[in-house]
Parts: structure tokens; sequence; C-alpha cells
């Protein structure tokens, strides 16, 4: 229990870059982030506009960083960030933001304030100012290897259940295999027949891959509280097991924040480049599609459309593969209208999901994704993140709509050609 | 002689009462009197003994006194300028040396309190005044005893009421106008290098007609000569108006007559009358002979970033200044840099060892 | 002080003083910001990225459709306000002749009633521009003391450089002084406001292009 506020502020100091520099110096208080934030368009609360959510960050850097902030500092002029202050701005940073990214994209002058929230996370996390059930769930990954407490056990059980079902064996520490998969804790739990749907199309596919007991959760909760250390020496698991089987690529399942955390922070947060590449499900499952290993029958005739995890597609470059892949078995694919880079989050990412204290909020945002839902008339929605998948599906109960959810692995594992 | 009346000298002059008539209407009319005025100037005149007027000039180049002299027929300021009693003027009058300065102090001492006083050139301060004398005393002194008894002084021309030429920079003489030195007494400036012929004798017309200063704007100049600039009068304005401007002499636009701003013109900026009232009687002024407004009628106008530089140029350049900024900036950039530098790191060196223990409070 | 002193103060030592701030001011923001530096990143980047530093530093200045629609007045006001600007800033004989005199190259200018034009819409945009601040509850909520003052020392130079062009107050000397001491007054206070985006927003988005980019999104 040592958090303390010159631990947050320190860790501060060294996340404030160039790049932050440039983002405070430029913005000019248009409000316009505030309409790209679901929790802001759907509360209309100014409070949510993205850059205010920034505030403790920016006197920082202002009074550490800049000369004339500096010489207010020293005459006394200077405001100084307390623990009440951080306390307070702690719903702001992690209830009302999944860092979709997409303040990011609509910002006039170019600033990347999800860029931003992750770097004053640090800040929050070391002070003692992060929400406590995302604090829970990074202890329990640390501890237990999951955030949601998933132990080998459990997995080996649905592993037996998926075998049972799909009459093929999962492949576990396979030296040498081509491909190290990973799974996340909701998928093992909530969505196992991901399992099963890998174990299909890979066998069908021809692909070498295997699974590690020792490093078989992808959700890396240090990247939502936002510590780098902590986010690091989860990826590490992952890396070390990865290289010990000697892989040549590891998969990252349907979950946005770790691909997010294994494919682009990773090898920032572990200091070196990693001895394999880091492909998404669909990234894969796009290659095999291209090199003609991966062939369906039959198409779905309902119309549906699908929801781009921000993660995985604005803020990952995961854009076109989904399409690709959904073209090869949707008969009637009807685009959001915002979609690709520019579809709107599902409210329940970064960590917002994991936290009771965000649950109203979160429900309430999701009358943005309703709203784009309405203008189509579709009853399936596809997804590729199981965090969104239990999501949207809250939110479409909460919302009393009829829509069903589906993963996209899931889907092409369907469609397999016999 | 002394004691004639203006009327009674003119018609020994050979004026008819006619012609004085006409004289003092279009002097009415000049100084934008009402016509039924003309009838008050006509009495004032008729009946006006000629008043004593002394002309001091200090530190000048004489261009005024060429200005008011230079006619060649009968003229309104010729008319005037017999009808006063001119009794100090050291380009016109007769005497010299010390017989000079003795019809001077005489003057003043015949019509002490009532005499008018007018000045053209500065006069220099500097070493105790010693840049301008005669016979050893200097203008500074002179100015100081003949104002003592005037009535009222009229600054000729624009030395004495701004400066003028010796005033600009870098003003080795100490040079100042007039009215730096006196201070109680009326003053009319009339600026001008020089002024306008017809500008300084309406004025005096005025002095005499009505014994009152006329109308003066915040520098001390009538109003009815100086009211409005040479921008919002000039016969140019339209090609201003349409952004048609020469850019050169002699260039196409010049030779169409377009606005002369690019070449320099302080039009806009200058306060007197030669856009309407031109010179050499109505002839011509600078702007329609071709040349921009040298902006001669107001103050520091030698000291406004040339003549042919536009009025949004910078006086002085700005390059020493930007130079300099930028090389504080750099210097203190790099100051910064290492200061900036230097608290990353010592907080890189803090950052802790992190567990889930630190997570909490 | 007179008119003329004033105004020749203000094309001597006041333009002097002011272009000395504004440069140390900028310039001092530029080693501040890079000073701080950006680690490299060792994620490897996504190869033909349709996204970039550079691109995003021309794309951003043009909205998609659902973002314009959701802040049509602050795109509309800013785009009219700042366009119309730069064109009386760079296009008026004036002005030209300044630049000529301070950098050495002129160009050629608009009419002069096309930029009267263009200088109303711009102090009209500029007010429209104003009011939504003061009633948005965005944008009044984020803004300060120092948005207010960001936005007064940019309009005094539009309207008073309107005032004088059309000779509005009875001494244009004085007009045109006070002209040329509001835009000295814009450079002086400029590098202490939010203006530094003139110069700071191709970093911010070069930034952010260069992040979008490297995983392969146009951002």
């Amino acid at each position: 229990m040592s958090a303390t506020l010159e631990k947050g502020l320190n860790a501060l100091r060294e996340q404030i870059d160039a790049p932050i520099a440039s983002y405070f110096s430029s913005c000019v208080r248009c409000g316009m982030c505030a309409e790209a934030c679901l929790f802001f368009t759907e509360t209309r609360d100014p409070k949510y506009t993205p850059i205010h959510k920034l505030e403790p960050m920016r006197r920082l850097w202002e009074q550490e960083y800049t000369l004339s902030g500096r010489v207010k500092k020293w005459l006394g002029l200077a405001k100084p960030i307390t623990d009440e202050e951080l306390e307070a701005w702690s719903p702001l940073v992690y209830d009302s933001c999944t860092q979709c990214g997409r303040c990011s994209m609509v910002c006039p002058v170019g600033n990347d304030l999800t860029y931003m929230i992750r770097k004053l996370r640090e800040g929050m996390a070391l002070s003692g100012h992060a929400p406590p059930d995302v604090v829970s769930a990074v202890n329990r990954t640390v501890t237990l290897g999951s955030p949601m407490g998933v132990k080998l056990k459990a997995l080996q059980a649905q592993i037996r259940d998926q075998e049972a079902e799909t009459g093929l064996t999962v492949p576990i520490n396979v030296q040498g295999a081509d491909y190290l998969a990973l799974l996340s804790s909701m998928e093992i739990m909530n969505f196992p027949e991901y399992i099963g749907s890998l174990a299909r199309i890979f066998d069908r596919a021809g692909v070498s891959w295997t699974l590690s007991s020792e490093a078989f959760e992808a959700t890396n909760s240090g990247i939502q509280i936002g510590q780098a250390d902590l986010a690091g020496a989860i990826v590490m698991r992952i890396v070390t097991a990865a290289e010990k089987l000697g892989v040549k690529s590891v998969i990252s399942p349907e979950c946005g924040h770790a691909y997010t955390a294994l494919r682009w922070e990773g090898p920032n947060l572990i200091g070196r480049p990693y001895r394999f590449e880091v492909v998404h499900i669909l990234e894969l499952l796009d290659q095999l599609r291209r090199t003609g290993r991966l062939k369906t029958r039959g198409k779905v005739a309902e119309p549906l459309t699908f929801h781009d995890p921000c993660q995985l597609v604005r803020r990952g470059g995961v854009v076109a593969q989904p399409r690709r892949l959904l073209g090869m078995i949707a008969a009637d694919f009807r685009e959001m209208d915002e979609h690709g880079v520019w579809n709107w989050c599902c409210g329940g990412g970064g960590g917002v999901s994991a936290s009771e204290r965000a649950n109203a909020l979160q429900l309430t945002s999701f009358r943005r994704k309703q709203a784009q839902l309405e203008k189509l008339n579709v009853e399936t929605m596809v997804t590729a993140c199981a965090n969104c998948r239990i999501v949207l599906e809250e939110g479409l109960e909460h919302h009393h709509m009829d829509i069903k959810l589906v993963g996209l692995t899931e889907l092409i594992a369907e469609h397999l050609e016999e | 002689m002394r004691d004639e009346t203006m009327l009674e000298l003119l018609r020994r002059q050979g004026v008819s009462r006619r012609g004085f008539l006409k004289f003092c209407a279009a002097t009415a009319s000049m100084l934008a009197l009402p016509p039924s005025m003309a009838a008050a100037v006509a009495e004032a005149m008729a009946t006006a003994r000629r008043p004593t007027v002394i002309w001091l000039s200090f530190q000048e180049c004489t261009g005024c006194t060429e200005s008011l002299t230079r006619s060649h027929s009968p003229t309104l300021e010729s008319l005037l300028f017999d009808t006063i009693s001119l009794d100090y003027h050291e380009t016109l009058q007769a005497a010299a040396g010390t017989a000079a300065e003795a019809a001077r102090e005489a003057a003043m001492q015949n019509a002490w309190g009532n005499y008018l006083v007018l000045v053209d050139g500065s006069i220099p301060l500097k070493d105790g005044g010693v840049y301008a004398t005669v016979a050893g005393k200097s203008n500074l002194q002179t100015l100081r005893e003949v104002a003592e008894g005037a009535a009222a002084i009229v600054s000729i021309g624009t030395c004495a009421s701004y400066g003028g030429l010796p005033y600009a920079k870098p003003n080795p003489t100490g040079a100042v106008p007039v009215s730096e030195i006196i201070t109680d007494k009326p003053i009319i400036n009339v600026p001008g290098c020089p002024p306008i012929p017809v500008v300084m004798t309406a004025v005096l017309a005025h002095y005499l007609t009505f014994g009152t200063l006329p109308e003066l704007d915040g520098l001390g100049r009538p109003k009815a000569f100086y009211g409005e600039s040479i921008h919002e009068r000039c016969y140019r304005r339209p090609f201003y108006d349409r952004g048609l401007f020469a850019k050169s002499f002699d260039d196409e636009g010049a030779r169409n007559g377009w606005c002369l701003f690019e070449l320099g013109c302080k039009g806009p900026t200058t306060h007197n009358a030669c856009a309407t009232t031109k010179w050499n009687q109505g002839t011509s002024f600078p702007i329609q002979s071709g040349h921009g407004c040298l902006g001669c009628s107001e103050p520091d106008f030698w000291d406004a970033g040339g003549f042919y530089n536009t009025l949004s140029t910078p006086i002085t350049p700005v390059t020493g200044a930007a130079t300099a900024a930028l090389a504080a900036g750099a210097a203190t950039g790099l100051a910064v840099t290492l200061a900036n530098r230097r608290r990353k790191a010592n907080a890189r060196r803090a950052h802790p060892e992190v567990t889930i223990d630190d997570l909490e409070k | 002080m007179n008119a003329m002193e004033l105004l020749s103060w203000s094309r001597g030592p006041g333009l002097g003083i002011a272009t000395a701030v504004f440069l140390f001011g900028m310039l001092l923001r530029l080693f501040e910001i890079y000073s701080l530096g950006r680690k490299p990143d060792l994620a490897p980047a996504r190869p033909n990225s349709p996204g970039s530093g550079w691109r995003t530093i021309i794309s951003r200045s043009v909205p998609e459709a659902p973002v314009f629609r959701r802040s049509a007045v602050t795109l509309t006001s800013g785009y009219l306000f700042h366009i119309g600007f730069f064109i009386v800033l760079l296009f008026t004989v004036p002005h030209i002749t300044l630049f000529e005199s301070v950098i050495g190259i002129g160009w050629p200018a608009l009419p002069t009633p096309v930029v009267d034009l263009v200088a109303v819409v711009a102090i009209i945009a500029m007010l429209v521009s104003l009011l939504h601040r003061l009633l948005d509850p965005v944008k009044r909520f984020l803004s300060g003391f120092g948005d207010y003052v960001a936005w007064s020392v940019t309009f005094l130079p539009l309207l008073t450089g309107y005032m004088a062009h059309h000779h509005l107050l009875p001494d244009y000397t004085l007009m045109l002084a006070i002209h040329i001491l509001s835009v000295e007054l814009l450079l002086v206070l400029f590098p202490f406001t939010k203006l530094t985006h003139m110069l700071t927003l191709f970093i911010a988005r070069w930034y952010n292009g260069e992040w979008f980019g490297h995983k392969g999104v146009a951002s």
C-alpha cells in the first residue's frame, strides 16, 4: 500500500514527451473532442470533454516543462496538483474513457488525446487513484495470471469440452509450432467456442499451432490501469513462453486491448523487439483466405453488421480484414453509418466494463451504439472482441433490443468447407 | 503713415473700394466663413490700424518667406503683406545690423502687448543655444524677449510648429518648436514645408479681422486648412479605393495617374489644404505632379520612415531586433532544454520497482 | 504624445519590441516541445501504411461529414475567420509592402473591394465565434481568461484595420497608430496564449499522423 502523490507526479514527469507538449500547446478549446466522445454525446455533460479529462497533466506540463510555467510556479502563482484533484479526476480518466481514440481522430489541431489519457493513467495508477475494481483485476492478473482469476485448470476444462465438441485435439506446449495462440479470460469463460473454432479452422487450413500452459492469457490489465511496469511484466510472460517454444508468430485473440498491449505497446514495455511476430486472429484468417487455405461454403442470408473494436481497428490498423472475411460469408453485410476507423466505441473497453463504479455511465453511453443500430435493419451484429461482445450484449439487453451478437472467428468456423 | 487705416492705405495704392470688398469677400470665403461675414471683414479691415508684425527667423531655410513672397502679380498675398506694418524681417528688410535690431525694439515698445509675432525656423537649445544667434544673442533669448509683449504668435512652417528638419534624428542642435518655449501666449501653428501661401495670409487675415485665433485642431493648426487629410480630398482617391497603384515612377500605373501609396505617399496621415487649394495659384500639388505627398505639415515627417517607403513599412528595420530575439530564444531554449532533460532524467531515476502494492494508498 | 508620434513609435520601437517578443517566445516554445523528445517505437511498423505525419498535417484540415455535422458552427465560423484573416493579412497592398520591406519579397494583391468584403465576413465570423464560445455549454466550460484574451487580441487588428481603411474614426493618423499597436499587442501576447497553435498544430498533427500511421491507419 505504497502509492503516493509524489510517485504519481513523478510518473507523469517521466511520461510527458514532445508529442504531449505539442498537444497542450495547440489546444484551442474548440470542444470538438467532446462531440467525438460517446460519454459526452449521450450525457451532454461538459466534464466528459476529453481535453478536460487531461487537466491535471496539462498543469503539470506547464508548471514543470515550460519557462513561463516555471516562473509562475516560482512566483507562487501556480495551482498545485493535489491528491483531492486526482481523486476527483479518477472517474473522468477511467469511467468515462475507454481509450477508443475517436477524439484523436477529430481534434482539428491534431491532438492525440487518447495517447495522453494512457499516459495520465500512469500517474493516476501510481498515486493510488485508479478504480478499485481495476486495481483488483490487475492484482488477479499478476498473482493468478488472469484478471478474472481464470486458472489453468478452468482453461483445461473448457478445452476438454471443445475437444469433445469438435473431435479435434487442442495442442498445448508444442515446441517449434508456427503459431502460439493466446486467449482472453472473457473468451475462456463466456465464449469458449472460440477455442473450438480455432481448432477447426487451423485443422482445415493446415496451420501448425499451439497453446501454452505458462502463458495463455492475452488480456493485459496493466494496459487498462495504465501502469507500464506491470503491463510489461504481463507481456513478458507471453514473450518468455513464445520464445521458449520457438514459435514464429503469436496470435492475439478476439480482444481489443490485448492486441494493443501485445502488438503495439509490448516491445516498448519490455524494452526490446520480440523474436516473433504478432498477428491478430483476423489478420491470420485473412492471410489464409488470401493464400487459398481458408475455404468457406454458404453465406449468412440475414442482414448483418460489424461493430469495429476500437483497439483493433482505429487504434490497431486491422480495418479491411474483417470486411474481407465477412465478404466470404455474408450475403447482406450492412456497414454502420460511421464505420471502420470512424465507428463508435461499445462503451466498455479500457477497464470501464471491469469497474462497477462505471456501470451506469457505461449503460448510458450504449445509446450511441443503439442510435447506430436503429438506422440499420439488422438482427445480427458481428464483432471481434470478447469484451465488446459482453458489453454490447449487456447494452442491448438493458435497452430492450433484439439483436444477436456473434464473434467473427466463430462465424467463419461455422462456414468452413467440409 | 503708421496711423493710416488699411482702407486708406489701399486707396492710396490705387485699390478701388470694389476691389477692396472683393478681397474681403475672398478672404472670408477662404476662412470658410458665411458670406454675411464678408461685411464684417470689410468693416474690420476698413477701420483697422496697420498692425505691427515682427517676423523672427530662427533655424530655418527661408523657404517659408520664399513661399509667401513667391507671387508674380498683385495677389491677395501681396495685398495683405502691404497692409501690415512688417517692422522686422531679416530677409526682406532694408536695414541691417544694429539698425535693424533698433527698429525692432522701437516697434515692440510702440505696440507693446499688441504686436503679432511670426516665427519661422526651430529654436536650438543645445550648448546654451549657440547654434543660432544674432550678434551673439541666442534665438532662444530673442524669442523669449520678443514674445513677452506679443499679443499672439504664429509659428510659420513645420520647423517653428513642430521642430521640422533640424528636429529630425539625431537632432544635433537640440531643436524645439516655438510651443515648447512659449507657453503663456496664444500660438497658431501654420505648418508645411513650406506652408501654402494663401493659408499663411488667410490666418493672418483672420486674426487681424477678429482679433482671435481661428478654430484650431489638437496640434494647434487652423481647422479651416488642416482639418482634412490630403487623402480625403485627393483626386486619385478612387484609384486607392479600387486598389490601383503605381508601382514605380513612370510605369503604366503612374502614367495613368493611379494612386501613389506604394511609392510612399503620406497623404492619408497628412493634414493640409494641398489637395484643394493647391500651389501656385491653384496650379498643381505634388500628387498631381506624380510624386507622393511627403507629409510635410505633420510633426516628425522627416523620421516617418522615408519618403518612398509606404506608411505600412517599419521606420527602423526589424532585422536587428529579430536576429537578437532569435539568438536569445535559442540560448534560452537551450537552457530550458537542459533543464527539461535533467528533470525527466531525474524522474526516470526516481522510478521505483513497481509491484501491485504500489497501486493502492 | 500626439497621434503622429504614436504612429511613428508604433512603426519604430513598437514594432521592434513586438517582433522580438514574438520570435523569442515562439522559438522558445519550439525548444520546450522538442526538448522532451519521443521514445523510438520498438513495435514493427505496418508496411505500406496509408497514414503518416505529413499526410495528417494536410488531411486534418478536411473534416469528415458526420464530424462536421456535429460541430458545424465551430467549423464554419472557424474556417471563415481563419481564411478571412489570412486573406486580409496577406493580400492587401499596405500589408504586402510591409512584408516586402521585411523579408524582401512581395506578391500580387487582391482587389481592394474583395479584401474588404472578406474582412467583413471574417469580423462577423469572429463575433459568431465569440458568441458561440459564451453560449455553447462545452466551450463555456472549457474557456478561461486566456481564451477571451486570445479572441480579443486577434479581433482588434481586424476591426481596427477595417476602421482605419474606411476612415471610420475622425483622426486617421490615430486610427492607423491604434491598428498597428493592436497588431503589436497580438504579437507580444501570442507566445503566452493558445495562439501558439498557429505553429504547434503542425507538430501535433505530425505526431498524431505518425502514431496512427505506424499502426496502418490514416488519421
